[in-house]
Parts: C-alpha cells; structure tokens; sequence
C-alpha cells in the first residue's frame, strides 16, 4: 500500500492488483493517473502532511492490513482518527515531519540575479516559504552569472539561483574549475522571449537578421542554445551570420536603446522593460521555440549536500514549496507584487506583474494573453541536461566525448526531488527521462549522438 | 582684493550652475513622438512610451528624489534594499580598511627603499609595472584567490593604493636634504633617531602627498569593486539602480559619490598643511 492510499479507508483492495483492478500493481496505477488528471494541488500543506503523518502512524499500530481493515470497520474512520491522536501527539509528528531532521545550519545564504525566473528563490524569503521549513535565508542579489557562481563555489553562498545549464558547465570544468554541482530544483519553465528594436519590426523573418547584434545573457544559458537553435532552422549560422553576445540582462535595454544591439533572448521582465519603456517589441516568446523548455535552476555544490543533508533537504522543500504555490496563475498578482520592490527585483510592478500573468503588451499596440508565458514546475528532468550537453557539443562548448547520462544523473537530481515532492504530498513524474520537441523536432533523450548529427548548422 | 576675488569666483559658481541646470531642464522636457494606442494597452506601457517622456531625468525629477533620500538615509528594508547613508558608510569602511592596510605597509617599506639607494633601483621595475593595473583586473585574481567578496574588494582598494604612497614615500626619503642627514651624523645621532627626527619630517610632506592620491584612487576603485561584487555600498548601490533603469538614482549616486571623494581629498590636504614647513 503506498504513501498517499488512505489507510482510513475501509473498502481499500487488498493484496495483488491496484485499487481500479486495471493495473498489475498500485504504482502503476498511480503512475498512469498522474499521467492522466493533472494533479490538483491539495488542500492546504498542512493537511498534506498531515494525512501523509496519519497514515504513517496508523499502519505502524496495525501493521497488518486486515487487521487495520477490522477496527476501522468496527468504529469508523473518525473514531479511529480521534482515538489515535488521543495518545499520539500528531499535530507535532506533523511538524516535526514538516521539518525533517534537525537542521545542521539554520541560517542560510541564497545568491539570485533579479530577473522573474528567480521567482520562487525569492519569493520564498517575503512570503515565508524557507521560515515555514525552519529556515532562515538570506537571499542577496548578485551581480551576474559569473560572479554567482564565483560566490557559490567560494561557499558565501550556499545556494544559487543559476541558469540551468550552469551547473554542468561546473561540473564538467567549462569556463571555471571543475567542482561537483547539483540541481535539486528547476525554477521556471518558459519565461524568455526575443525581443527586438522597434526599427525592426517589419523583419519578423529571421532569414532577414543577417549581420544583426544580438545579445544573450549569459554563455552557459538557455538563452543561449534556444536563440542558436532557433536562428539555425531558419538557416541562420550563429557564429558566421550574427553576431551573438553575452550581456548582462540590465544592460540589454539600455544597450538596445542605445542601438548598440539590435535584439536579445532574454528573461521575460527584461524584454517586458524594452517594451515598457517604448525601445523594443517582443518577436516570440521562448516557449514557441520550445514549449516546457527549462530555464534557471536552484543549484547548490554537492558538498552542501553532504555536510548539511538536512538543512539542503529544508531548503529543497521550501523551494518546491514555492515553485508548487507560483504555479498557480490565481497566486501570480500577489507575487509580482511581494517580489517588485527595491529589496528584491527593483522593478516597476506592472512589468513584473505583466511576465507573471501573461498577460502583457507586446510592443507593437497589441494587449496578448497567454497563462502559460512563464511555468513553474520544480522537476529536474534529467532529459533537459542531456539536450542542454548536446547543444554544448554542437556550439563547440564541449569538446571530445561526453557521457550524457551519467552527467545528467550526477548534476539534476530527480531522483531526490522525486522524493522530496512524494514526500510532500506531491505527485512527481515516474521516470526522469522524456522526450520532447524542439520546433516541430523531436528529441529522444536516449540518442543524444543521433540527435546532435541531425544538425546541419553547427560549429564544426 | 582676496575677498572680491572669492566673491567673484562664488558668483561665476552659481551662475554656471544656473545654467548648467537651465540647458539640463530644457534638454529633458520631453517631446518625444508617442504612438497612439489604446487605453488597456497603454496602461501596461511606462511614461516613455506613452507620454513620450525623455528617458533621461530632468533636474526637478533628481531633486525630488534626492530630498527622498536625504530625509531617510539609513532606512533598512532587508539585505537588498538599504538607504544611500548605510551604502555609503559600507563603502567608506571599506576603503578605510584597504587604505589603512596599504598606509601601513606602503609608508615602512617605502622608508625602508628609499634609505637604500640599491633597493630602490631594483624594486623599481616591479613598482612600475605594477602600478598602472586596473581595480577589475585584479578583481577576478582575488575573487579566486582570497574566497570571499568583501575580502577581495578589500584587497582590491589595498593594492591600487598602496603604489602612489610607496613611490611617494620614497621618493621624499631619498630626497631629504644630503646636508641635513649629515649635520645629524656629525652629531651622532643613531640611525633610528635620525629616520625618526631628521628624515620623516623632511619627507613628511611628500608622504602625505602620496597619501591624497591614494585616497582618491582608492575612492575611485571602490565603486568599481562595489559594482562586480555587489551586496552592499555605493558601487552596489548605482548597480542596483542601473539594474532597475532608475537613471535619476544613477545620478544622486553620481553626486555622493563625488561629495564623499572631495571630503576625503579635502581631510588629507589638511593633514598635509600641518606637515609642511617652510624652507
């Protein structure tokens, strides 16, 4: 009988077979509904644990199924729940539950780079997310990627909001030293878009960007391989046609401005601000290059990990936790809001508020809607890291062989994060790996080679 | 005739701060062409865009702001957010710190070379190519080495402090007056009498210098150091601003930045006037 099963639940099957009869086992069955309904988010946290505390309790006094089955029959599921909680403390299992095992470290640093993806690392901090896991963190604006991930290998950060690809970038020694990264979270799925200067915007056809400056923030982003992957299916060679750039986000739109640059992929309050303040339009959003793509990412050395194993899984919790409530479109108003002042993004609300809902200006007098611009959905797919290393080795960021897989497994860490959510009260997917499609191409995460030969356009 | 001159001079101030203010105010009123658009949507756009405001502030914009900050300078929002006081007093405990630790080195060893002739010589090309290296150079170096931010900016503001002092140093201890040195020696005076009550106050004016530079130079690298690192201070301060577009903040960032370097400048020449002495 698994976790989430009622155990106060008379008529549950027992023995072989699921509680439908349709599947070989219970796992199965659940597997396939999750697959099916789209999990609605439960009640409150609290009641989460505390059935998950229930169940636990209730089946350590009636191990045996039977047995159990017997005395619920006898005195009703709510007798049974009031008679146990009468000589069970349950409400402090729960919390203590909540909170797992004694923090090793209690006051935590967490870097971020004041852009909208960073949502749930910040948000956390205002809303109470990380106090509720008994934490105290400290999250502190960074100046950009380099100097994030600077600090996060220094240790003056024990955690770092980082744009996905970055922490295999750690990993495998590309542009600093080599030290073992993780991610235990995703923080946004979606959420970028190409923006350009509004001088351009009869050239909607990227068969027309030849010789343009376009900026990207970072090169170990996602912004980066999308804008290259977008631009070489319409022909485009990124490293010969166009000149691509690493900028940092806040001196896009001034360079923009300044038509310095003629466009960028960047995170959505960045192209949300050109188009505020009348210097650009948005062309398309990321997710019509890739619908579901990841983003940035929650990263902490695997050293935190190890020294502080309960404090990183407090800190996991707390961003799922997070991520779990920003999915919720109804929650976003409130979110911009906590998130807009000075101490955190420092950035007019409307801007912020208009990334969040999706429902926003697009620069050329147009009011577009569409919930799904920026996601949040906390799962390391360990698919995403073998698609972000195959686009590595095409631009010419890896050189020789690398073994996708065992990197994937070694850097995104979905089998703890499968834990963690199950542990929550949260349904995470069955299996780490999935196949998905990449403007009309698909992507099978277990012939990465294949998939990189496919590519007429890339560095050779 | 001082008097009329000072007079004069403050006159010629104001009114080319009169103007100066008066071309800024004409500059950024603002018409620029604003395309028409529809009421919902232009709710999500900024004044730019729609009113075709210049984005670049006028001087009543940066006034209003600054008197903002002057009435609350040491407001505290949390880690992020702190007021332009608390900023700039991170800032200058940050310099005093790498300017102390450069002073402290820079004026013994400066001593110590300019006593040698020989040292003097071969320390020389090493000065010289050390000097003129900027703060961000030496930025990714410390960061990598020293393992923290503060620290590394720190060390930053030390080493591009510490060059003007040690070559000022000795350069006025080399140059005491060969006379006086040995009117000292004829007496028998020790050596360390003699660096004590001859040389150090015959190069004392020099030292000190040597000291204003490095003070503005430190002054100079903070913000740059402020900038990359981030945190706190007021290089953390213009970035954040920068961060948000927010070019009024820029602009009161720019003007404490610069009242803070001349009170420094003007704290060291002071100190300078009470060493000098008249030959």
């Amino acid at each position: 009988m698994s976790t989430f099963d009622n155990p106060f639940d008379p008529d549950r099957r027992l023995g072989a077979g699921c509680s439908c009869g349709r599947h070989a086992n219970e796992a199965e069955h659940a597997a396939d509904a999750a697959a099916l309904a789209p999990q609605p988010m439960l009640e409150s946290e609290d009641k989460r644990f505390e059935g998950v505390v229930a169940s636990a309790v209730m089946r350590a006094m009636f191990p045996q199924d039977a047995s159990r089955r017997a005395f619920l029959k006898a005195v009703g599921a709510g007798t049974a729940l009031a008679a146990l909680s009468q000589f069970f403390p349950l409400a402090t299992a729960t919390e203590v539950f909540a909170q797992g095992g004694p923090l090793e470290k209690k006051d935590l640093k967490v870097g971020f780079i004041p852009i909208t993806c960073a949502t749930p690392i910040i948000m956390g901090a205002p809303m109470g997310f990380y106090a509720k896991h008994g934490l105290n963190v400290e999250v502190v604006k960074t100046a950009g990627w380099a100097v994030v991930r600077d600090k996060t290998m220094n240790k003056e950060y024990d955690a770092a909001h980082m744009l996905a690809p970055m922490p295999i970038a750690i990993t495998l020694g590309l542009g600093a030293n080599a030290v073992p990264f993780t991610v235990p979270a995703i923080e946004n799925i979606n959420g970028q878009g190409i923006t350009l200067a509004t001088k351009h915007k009869d050239k909607r056809d990227p068969k027309l960007w030849k010789g343009m400056k376009l900026a990207v923030p970072f090169d170990y982003s996602m912004h980066n391989y999308l804008l290259r992957y977008y631009l070489a299916e319409h022909g485009i060679d990124p490293d010969q046609d166009v000149q691509i750039r690493s900028v940092p986000p806040p001196e896009m739109v001034a360079n923009l401005r300044a038509d310095n640059i003629d466009g960028f992929l960047a995170p959505d309050n960045i192209c949300q601000r050109a188009i505020y303040d009348g210097v650009g339009f948005m062309h398309i959003l990321s997710k019509q290059i890739w619908d579901g793509h990841p983003c940035c990412s929650f990263a902490a050395s695997r050293e935190f990990i190890t020294t502080a194993p309960n404090s990183f899984a407090a800190l996991t919790r707390a961003i799922v936790d997070a991520t779990a409530y920003a999915s919720k479109a109804e929650n976003r108003k409130s979110i911009a809001q906590a998130i807009a002042p000075a101490n955190y993004l420092n950035a007019p609300e409307t801007v912020i508020e208009q990334s969040l809902t999706g429902t926003y200006a697009d620069g050329l007098g147009e009011v577009k809607v569409d919930p799904k611009r920026v996601d949040f959905d906390p799962f390391p797919w360990q698919s995403f890291a073998v698609w972000i290393m195959t686009q590595m080795k095409r631009w010419g960021q890896i050189k020789g062989d690398v073994d996708y897989k065992a990197v994937a497994e070694q850097v995104y860490l979905a089998t703890d994060t499968a834990k963690v959510m199950k542990e929550m009260g949260l349904t995470p997917p069955a299996t780490a790996y999935k196949s998905f499609t990449v403007m009309g191409k698909s992507f099978d995460p277990d012939k990465p080679d294949d998939y990189l030969a496919s590519f007429k356009i890339k560095k050779a | 005739m001082a008097k009329s001159l000072t007079l004069r001079a403050a006159v010629v101030s104001l009114v080319l701060f009169a103007c100066f203010i008066g071309a800024w105010h004409l500059a950024t009123r603002g018409t620029g062409s604003t395309a028409a658009m529809s009421p919902e949507y232009a709710k999500l756009m900024g004044l730019t865009a729609t009113q075709g405001k210049s984005a670049m502030p006028g001087p009543l914009d940066v006034g209003v702001k600054l008197l903002q900050h002057l009435r609350h300078p040491f407001y505290d929002n949390g880690p992020n957010d702190k007021g332009l006081g608390i900023q700039l007093g991170y800032s200058i405990a940050r310099v005093a710190a790498g300017y102390l630790l450069a002073v402290i080195v820079a004026i013994p060893l400066g001593f110590l070379i300019g006593m040698s002739p020989l040292m003097s010589k071969a320390l020389d090309p090493f000065i010289q190519v050390l000097k003129p290296i900027s703060p961000l150079a030496w930025m990714p170096l410390a960061l990598y080495t020293i393992k923290d931010s503060g620290l590394s900016a720190i060390f930053v503001i030390f080493i591009c402090s510490i060059w003007p002092m040690l070559l000022n140093t000795v350069f006025g201890v080399a140059s005491v007056r060969k006379e006086w040195v040995n009117v000292a020696r004829t007496l028998e005076v020790g050596t360390v009498r003699r660096a004590f009550t001859v040389i150090l106050p015959a190069a004392a004016p020099t030292i000190l210098t040597g000291m204003r530079i490095s003070i503005g130079i430190a002054w100079l690298v903070i913000v740059a150091a402020e900038m990359l690192v981030g945190g706190t201070g007021i290089g953390y301060f213009v970035w954040n601003e920068w961060n948000n577009l927010s070019i009024v903040n820029v602009i009161i960032a720019i003007l404490a930045i610069g009242v803070v370097g001349m009170l420094l400048d003007q704290v060291l020449a002071q100190c300078t006037r009470l060493v000098t002495f008249p030959e």
